[in-house]
């Protein structure tokens, strides 16, 4: 039976993991390599490197820590920011990268996601998506959330391009729901379950992880794939090996590593 | 049994993506591959190396242009195909419905999705080994590998390993000297490294 997967996400400036608050006062956590290594031994399923500058400042991601990081780690890895051509994930992806994740670019021209899927298969093609509940009750996406200046709103309902995205070649969706994110009360269950009814694809829950029994939560009620949050990893609040025994006490299917 | 020396695996540029982490996955192994892309490049090589991530219809055009295909077909060396390219070595795929290298019976199909069961098939996944193969020494019961794929081999008579996913499908395969794995093993962990090396070590 496939496994549900632990995925921490590590956001990467000039090189280093960082921790920010909501984005902004970023203190530095360490070299990218050791962290990976550590959430490798700890059993991490899958990381993800969120490129925190790339998007909002308008450049790609920097690949020479990619080859480092593909070099020493032996789980599968996805490369987030920045990404908004198919030269430029080509390169991300010949690094050594598993995959890569795009959002903002695939909103403002979703055709990339195509592009992407053209060249080197859906399963290489993550969209990731931020996602706000409007007044109206309607999920919308945001773009650009790594700089709060340079957000927008695009009109664009969440549910609506989670089914466009997987036409135009989407092999995953991250969805991020940003009410939840960084408040550590929960996944966003009821947004979570609508977004599995409209995805035939691996749907990853992103945002809210406080507690162990929220990863459980999410995964029995809302169905999805795999679990990403960063806060409470990198704190040490969860240490994964105690979070995989709690959900395997619960019957959800996780990998012993 | 002896390590294979260095410069003795042959990896072989079938232009997927992974090429680069294979050969990383073998340097923590402590072998250094050389990376071929012609004929010529596989003389004198112990070990040959398919991997592939992309689609079956492009991989075979771009091997038959390298002039590969019949140079892989006769190949008297020990090879592994690796997710794509351990679907390579079978008879045919389903995907644009493309002949392959033959090396295999059998025909490769798309994974049926079903209720819960998402395709591509995504993640850890667990082996269940169906005959003993000196491929999977060391590899414990329901030890875990990582998928990526939306095509599956049938289980069949030289499977050594299979996975369920909506479905019984091969991942690992051996008959002879061919040999392939469904999953990534330079993406998973100790098992993947462990079949990794029994591969480069075992007697054929």
């Amino acid at each position: 039976m496939l496994s549900r997967r632990i995925i921490p996400c590590l956001d990467v400036r000039d090189g280093r993991v960082v921790k920010g608050v909501r984005f902004r006062d970023h203190v530095d956590m360490g070299d990218i390599v050791e962290l990976a290594l550590r959430y490798r031994d700890q059993g991490a399923d899958e990381l993800v490197f969120y490129d925190i500058g790339a998007s909002p400042e308008g450049r790609s991601v920097d690949y020479a820590w990619v080859e480092r990081v593909a070099r020493l780690i032996d789980i599968p890895f996805c490369v987030a920011g920045g990404i908004r051509d198919v030269g430029t994930a080509r390169r991300v992806l010949h690094a050594g990268a598993d995959k890569i994740s795009v959002n903002s670019p695939a909103l403002e021209r979703p055709l990339l996601v195509s592009e992407l899927a053209d060249a080197f298969g859906v399963q290489c093609v993550v969209v990731g998506i931020d996602s706000v509940r409007e007044l109206d009750g309607q999920w919308r996406v945001r773009t650009n959330t790594g700089d709060p200046e340079k957000t927008r709103a695009l009109g664009v309902r969440t549910l609506d391009w989670i089914a466009e995205a997987q036409r135009l070649g989407a092999g995953e969706i991250v969805l991020n729901c940003m009410d939840s994110d960084g408040v550590r009360r929960g996944y966003d269950i009821a947004q979570l379950r609508q977004a599995r009814d409209a995805c035939h694809v691996p749907l990853v829950a992103s945002g809210g992880a406080g507690g162990m029994e929220h990863f459980a939560e999410v995964f029995d009620q809302a169905d999805v794939d795999g679990a990403l949050a960063a806060s409470v990893f990198h704190s040490g609040a969860i240490p994964i090996p105690g979070l995989k025994r709690f959900l395997r006490d619960r019957d959800i299917e996780v990998r012993d590593a | 049994m002896s390590a294979v020396p260095t410069g003795k695996v042959a990896v072989v540029d079938a232009g997927g993506a992974n090429l680069g982490s294979v050969c990383y996955a073998l340097e923590r192994l402590g072998v250094r591959p050389r990376v071929v892309d012609d004929a010529a490049g596989l003389a004198g090589a112990d070990r040959v190396i398919l991997p592939g991530v992309g689609a079956a219809p492009e991989a075979m055009r771009r091997l038959r242009a390298q002039g590969l295909v019949e140079p892989l077909r006769q190949l008297k060396t020990p090879l592994l195909g690796i997710c794509l390219g351990m679907q390579l070595l079978y008879e045919r795929s389903a995907e644009g419905e493309v002949e392959c290298l033959g090396l295999l019976p059998g025909v490769v199909r798309h994974l049926t999705p079903a209720l819960g069961i998402r395709v591509p098939h995504m993640g850890w996944n667990q082996l269940r080994p169906l005959r003993r193969s000196p491929l999977l020494d060391g590899v414990g019961e329901g030890d875990s590998a990582y998928f990526v794929h939306s095509y599956a081999a049938p289980v069949t008579a030289d499977t050594v390993a299979a996975c369920d996913h909506g479905g019984l499908f091969t991942a690992v395969v051996q008959r002879g000297r061919h040999c392939g794995a469904q999953f990534h093993p330079e993406r998973s962990a100790g098992t993947g490294a462990r079949i990794l090396r029994n591969f480069l070590e075992m007697d054929f």
